[in-house]
């Protein structure tokens, strides 16, 4: 089931330059849109589409399209979060650095459906020289009257600007994106009130995912109707895969979603199975905030079912036996990897990221990450790991934005899953290849968590 | 401390920093400022003195705190005098599951250094950076604006002896990649 729609040309020679792009159907989908539909039948489309916003959170795009607000002389913006930090994705990177005109079409596109004057590509700043391949990508555009004045004899004018940030993961939540954009600290803003309705400097906004905004071109091309085809069920069309890990062949895949997760890890048209002949371990599905898995529960889910990489599979058995499809960062790790460390690693991260607004956020990663620190120096104790539990829940729900979800789902799915993993490096300061043996042969009940 | 502005863009810089600004609406030059501050840091030196921060400001209308508030909460902007070449590892995930930490330990070694520190000659600062988005091809580091993947400690060898002999301070704001 791979099936390629936007990667379906990023072998071709030259088609980061206009003429290769155009020579190869690009800027096709635009004019249909500028020139045979109205900005309403293009949100139509979209929402026919089933397009899930593809940067992690899933929501639907025709939904967030249609909310936003539309008062009298006042400006709409676009905005594209190629903020990508999630950990284990670069998939955006792939797309933009390959094929940026698929983007700046896209942005140029979804614009006039939702009557935007200007646009930014909000891009990290880690990105720097792929900055200035979008830049590049956009002077063509607009050399060619693709982006400016009357765009293609249509009468819409619009305006596209690449922006960099300077590093933050944080900058790839909505609202924190646009303070960053704004010039200040990223720091994101209580919800509601919503981007769509004040967002860039309190103007209605639209933020979306790289991803998303591409996948627009081939809606207008094929219909909302041919892409809601593809898919399965609510997970409609294709997905861009990073994956990454101890596999034998890490890259960007673009799948038609409902592959099942076997064959995605072990194909030789994937990843080609784990490498050194070793065995797989645990996986995170979707970038480093949603819950790590074990082989057994990211192969099948709990009632038995083959797990397929699609939002409704993964997410099957809520965060009791299941994960989420997220950014599509996977990441597979082998029977070699300490699961504690891992997530001392995962919890690092989110400590230095969090932007400091939230006290449980704040607070919390720091304290996680010292626990997870203490346990690793051979100082922790049994109830160190129940402290973890503890603290995780008191920031889950209880921050300004969801980067203390993204810190607190890491440390409760490695102790729900691997428990014994953190007891015996308590006792012995040494990972655990085999939990279910662990607890037998210790004669311990294993320990249910809700 | 002296308010005094010395540090100016070139004409060259200068034409790009106000291509920026016009970017943005009238009323909203601030959006311009983390653009601007990389252009300073870049000219000035690698960092982000408060005299560049002053400047930046000046081009933008704003107070230079505000150039301050902004420029210290991201981790591109060097607050601290830096090597000509900044190595940024990354540590995050895929890259530290597949050798990260032996990459840092290897440079801290041959440099004599910890990471955070710049090298007695002032040619390499070595710093540790969360996820570039380079997970298919870690291990990697970023250098500037180019990054260098699939990285092996001969690899890593061979590219300090070469930004050694070149002897030039790499930029975010250039693409200058060398082969390794």
């Amino acid at each position: 089931m791979s099936r390629k729609i936007l990667l379906a040309n990023d072998h071709i020679s030259g088609i980061r330059g206009l003429s290769v792009y155009r020579q190869n159907g690009g800027y096709k989908a635009l004019e249909k849109a500028l020139k045979t539909m109205t900005p309403e039948q293009i949100v139509e489309e979209v929402k026919t589409s089933g397009l899930r916003g593809r940067g992690g959170a899933g929501f639907p795009t025709g939904m967030k399209w249609s909310f936003l607000a539309k008062p009298e002389g006042v400006a709409r913006y676009l905005v594209c979060n190629a903020d990508e930090s999630e950990p284990g994705t670069f998939k955006d990177r792939y797309l933009m650095e390959r094929i940026p005109h698929l983007l700046v079409e896209g942005m140029i596109a979804s614009s006039f459906a939702l009557g935007a004057r200007s646009s930014y590509i909000y891009i990290r700043g880690e990105y720097y020289y792929i900055a200035r391949i979008l830049e590049q990508a956009i002077n063509e555009a607009y050399e060619s009257g693709l982006l400016g004045k009357n765009i293609l004899n249509s009468g819409f004018d619009h305006d596209c600007y690449v922006q960099v940030g300077a590093g933050a993961y944080i900058c790839g939540e909505e609202t924190a994106l646009l303070e960053s954009l704004e010039g200040k600290r990223g720091n994101p803003r209580i919800k509601p009130p919503f981007p769509a309705i004040a967002g860039l400097y309190g103007c209605p906004t639209v933020v979306n995912n790289v991803e998303t905004i591409a996948a627009v071109i081939p809606i207008i091309e094929m219909g909302g109707a041919a892409y809601a085809a593809i898919g399965i069920g609510k997970s409609t069309g294709t997905k861009l895969i990073s994956a990454s890990g101890h596999i034998n062949k890490p890259g960007v895949y673009e799948i038609e979603l409902g592959l099942p997760v076997e064959e995605f890890i072990y194909s030789d048209q994937y990843c080609g199975g784990i490498r050194g002949g070793r065995e797989l371990k645990a996986v995170v599905a979707g970038g480093s905030s949603v819950p790590i898995l074990p082989k057994e529960l990211i192969l099948k889910t709990a009632a038995g079912e083959p797990r397929l990489m699609s939002y409704e599979s993964l997410s099957d058995g809520g965060f009791a036996t299941g994960t989420m499809l997220g950014s599509g960062g996977f990441i597979a790790m082998d029977d070699t990897t300490s699961i504690v460390k891992n997530l001392w690693n995962f919890t690092r991260f989110y400590h230095h990221e969090s932007c400091g607004q939230c006290s449980p956020c704040r607070e919390g990663t720091g304290w996680m990450e010292k626990i997870l620190h203490k346990i690793l120096d051979g100082k922790g104790s049994i109830s160190d790991i129940d402290l973890l539990w503890d603290i995780q829940s008191k920031i889950e729900g209880k921050t300004i934005c969801p980067l203390g979800e993204a810190a607190a789902w890491p440390v409760a799915s490695a102790i729900r899953h691997f428990r014994a993993e953190f007891e015996e490096y308590v006792r012995n300061g040494r990972s655990v290849k085999d939990v279910k043996h662990y607890y037998r042969l210790n004669n311990i009940p294993e320990p249910v968590y809700a | 401390m002296s308010e005094q502005i010395q540090l100016i863009f070139s004409d060259e810089t200068l034409a790009v920093a106000q291509g920026i600004i016009k970017r943005f609406p009238e009323a909203k030059k601030k959006s311009a400022l983390i653009p601007l501050l990389h252009l300073a840091q870049a000219e000035f030196d690698g960092w982000l003195s408060p005299e560049a921060m002053i400047y930046v400001a000046s081009l933008i209308e704003i107070q230079p705190i505000e150039a301050f508030e902004t420029a210290s909460f991201y981790s591109m902007f060097n607050m601290k005098p830096v090597g000509k070449c900044v190595l940024e590892v990354c540590r995050t995930s895929s890259c530290w599951l597949l050798g990260a930490e032996d990459i840092v330990n290897h440079i801290e070694k041959k440099l004599g250094i910890k990471a955070g520190e710049t090298s007695k000659d002032g040619m390499f600062t070595l710093k540790t950076v969360e996820c570039l988005g380079s997970c298919g091809t870690a291990p990697i580091l970023q250098c500037g604006g180019d990054y260098y993947e699939n990285l092996t400690l001969e690899k890593v060898d061979s590219l300090m002896d070469k930004m050694q002999q070149d002897g030039s301070r790499r930029v975010y704001t250039k693409d200058a990649p060398i082969e390794i």
